[in-house]
């Protein structure tokens, strides 16, 4: 129906289908990255904010903030990992092994906790792990002296907690859709289960593996909170020099220049999952016939 | 036979009293069967009749409610898939999405524990190509096969493995009809050549009879009847498999004196027959409503009553409603008055009669004693 009316419209309808999303990407997307590239080569005004200017001092100036960027690209990745690795199992149980109504049950239930802000949640891993919360436990069963909120740790517990639906949902996606039928054919030509996993069930959920990594990390490379909070200003991550400079230092360019690094990273990785999933046939499935 | 020692067979595969159920449903009722190494048997049914359910068993996918299935004469009811002897080629094959067509067939091999050195794998993954016939595919994605390709994948998976039985289940049906005719033939000349069992599911009739040794004809979950093609086609043992296998006519009538093998049948619509032949295991006492099935092929038609064969079971004058022209063999529809419609087959050039018969012409037909065999009337 659609395709139809987009052929007897001819270019005016194919005009009023695209517009909308094509102005959206314009002024919300590209304009503002523009605008962002090019106070990047720009000078700090003397009261702050933006003076034009056209130098790389900017750029030469990322190595100052070289510990945010350590930080980000050290933890993003291993909280992407650790977030797939927590979220893997839970999507399988999903997937295979729970009953339909329970199933829905617990999709539902793993979504819930995201109706109240992330400030909130975050603020409550920090009761948590706080000294009243688990190290006042362990001292209990004579474990003393654990100190868990402002370390790495505790970056890391937020940024699986606060991520995993995201990496959930699209590896659940992944293994809902796999063909049983596989699995048996497997079984028929000698694999026992566990050799079924590593050898059918993984590499054909890998895309929503991949997919959901991508999803999360890119999250948690503009991450601010959970460092600010559970990091207590020791774990320092891009996102948070990003707020320092816009709104404590007021150094615009400077910002500019480290935000524009940030996006580079984050086409990089985009890329790099493209040519994952393009070399396993995309999202293909196996054709019924 | 070939696995026999001193002289005892020991059937490759068998099923004793084989009975499963899925909650209410009975999908297999009481199988009974031994299939022997080397053979090409078939399961022909409709659908929901148990086909796969009994194919799955085998395979090790569902275990039996009751009863025992057996290869090589060991009770596997409890021996996971993965440890038996047999493989499957799936319907919609089932091939693996994220390998290539030469790991696709690999897969078998590189289970086994110890793994066979690289190098043999890669020379019997070749020889498999070779005899399905995709030398050149090897780096070739699934989806990058047609639907006969992508079957002849799913067969050299499963062979490489050289199991005792190789299990398909309709493993043509996804094809197109001339394809299906080129691969029922391969598939024929393939089991030939490897000696391997074939347990075919289908519910092609043409498929069954043409490709098989042995065919089991099924319904509800049970077994009806199992035999040679041509003995499901000459002596079947009830309305259900006379219908299934081949066309035929079917006249209701009541039995008025039985005797050896053939009975004298009063026919509803009047007359009367003389069968020379009883369906198996079915005793005939007068009185007895049964019916006489008739072959299309067996009836044979002429303008005069007198240019019939002497000494047939009955004769009929009926019209012809319709003619279809089958290149060698012209079927006619008939109606006679008191017998309702039937069939006739008859070859092109028939001594009787030198131009086909027209649509609403009067003629005569009969059929021998021999060709009449009397069944049960459900
Ligand atoms: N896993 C299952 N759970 C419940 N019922 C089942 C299951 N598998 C099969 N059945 C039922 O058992 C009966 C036989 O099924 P089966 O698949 O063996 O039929 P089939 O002869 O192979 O039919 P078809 O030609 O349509 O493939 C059907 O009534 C089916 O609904
Ligand atoms: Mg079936």
């Amino acid at each position: 129906m659609a395709a139809a009316a987009v052929e007897r419209g001819g270019k005016g309808v194919t005009a009023l289908l695209v517009g909308p999303a094509a102005t959206f990407f314009l002024l919300l997307l590209v304009l503002p990255l523009a605008v962002v590239v090019l106070y990047s080569f720009g000078e700090r005004a003397p009261a702050g904010g933006y003076a034009p200017a056209f130098t790389f001092e900017n750029y030469l100036n990322l190595a100052s903030r070289g510990q945010a960027f350590l930080n980000t690209l050290m933890m993003a990745p291993v909280g992407t990992l650790l977030c797939a690795v927590v979220a893997y199992p839970m999507a399988y149980y999903l997937a295979v092994k729970a009953s339909p109504r329970w199933r829905t049950l617990l999709l539902v239930l793993i979504i819930v906790p995201f109706w109240t802000s992330q400030l909130l949640r975050i603020y409550a891993w920090l009761l948590i792990l706080g000294s009243k919360g688990v190290p006042a436990y362990l001292e209990m069963i004579g474990i003393e002296g654990v100190r868990l909120v402002n370390t790495r740790f505790a970056v890391l517990v937020g940024m699986v907690y606060g991520y995993l639906p995201l990496m959930i949902f699209p590896i659940y996606v992944s293994l809902e859709r796999l063909d049983k039928r596989l699995l048996e054919a497997s079984a028929d030509l000698g694999a026992n289960p566990a050799r079924t996993f590593w050898q059918v069930t993984l590499p054909v959920s890998l895309p929503g593996v991949a997919t959901g990594s991508l999803l999360v990390f890119i999250l948690l490379m503009g991450e601010f909170i959970i460092p600010a909070l559970l990091g207590g200003g020791k774990v320092f991550f891009i996102g948070n020099a990003l707020v320092d400079l816009f709104l404590q230092s007021r150094n615009w360019p400077f910002g500019a220049a480290v935000a524009v690094s940030m996006v580079l990273v984050m086409l990089a990785s985009i890329v790099a999952y493209m040519r994952f999933v393009l070399s396993r046939g995309g999202m293909r499935q196996q054709p019924l016939v | 036979m070939r696995n026999g020692q001193n002289g005892a067979t020991v059937p490759t595969v068998a099923f004793r009293n084989v009975t499963k159920r899925f909650g209410e449903v009975v999908a297999a009722n009481g199988l009974e069967l031994e299939i022997r190494s080397g053979e090409f048997l078939s399961f022909l049914g409709p659908s929901g009749c148990g086909k796969t359910t009994a194919l799955r068993m085998i395979a090790g996918f569902e275990q039996p409610s009751e009863g025992d299935v057996l290869i090589d004469g060991t009770r596997v009811n409890e021996l996971p898939a993965y440890r038996r002897p047999v493989n499957m080629v799936f319907q919609s094959y089932a091939l693996f999405p994220h390998l290539n067509v030469a790991r696709n067939v690999a897969y078998g091999l590189l289970q086994r524990s110890p793994r066979p050195p690289r190098t043999e794998i890669d020379r019997r993954v070749a020889a498999m190509l070779d005899l399905v016939q995709l030398r050149g595919f090897e780096n070739r994605r699934i989806w990058e096969m047609s639907g006969g390709q992508q079957q002849r994948v799913a067969l050299a998976r499963a062979l490489i493995n050289e199991p005792k039985v190789l299990l398909l289940d309709e493993p043509l049906a996804a094809l197109d009809r001339k394809l299906r005719r080129d691969m029922q033939i391969e598939l024929q000349n393939l089991q030939r050549r490897v000696g391997i069992t074939f347990i075919l599911v289908t519910h092609d009739q043409e498929e069954a009879l043409s490709m098989s040794d042995r065919v089991c004809i099924m319904r509800d979950g049970g077994i009806v009847q199992q035999g040679t093609p041509a003995d499901l086609y000459d002596r079947p043992v009830n309305r259900y498999v006379a219908d299934f296998v081949g066309k035929s006519n079917f006249f209701a009538g009541t039995v008025l004196t039985a005797r050896g093998g053939g009975a004298v049948i009063e026919l509803d619509g009047g007359g009367t027959v003389t069968a020379g032949r009883t369906g198996e295991g079915l005793s005939l006492l007068p009185g007895d409503a049964v019916s006489v099935a008739v072959r299309p092929e067996q009836i044979v038609l002429a303008r005069r009553e007198d240019a019939l064969p002497a000494g047939g079971a009955a004769t009929i004058s009926a019209r012809v409603q319709n003619r279809i022209f089958l290149g060698e063999h012209i079927e006619y529809l008939l109606r006679s008055e008191t017998l309702g419609e039937f069939l006739t087959l008859a070859p092109r050039r028939s001594e009787l009669t030198e131009r086909p018969f027209e649509a609403g012409e009067a003629v005569f037909a009969a059929f021998s004693t021999e060709a009449a065999l009397v069944l049960g009337s459900e």
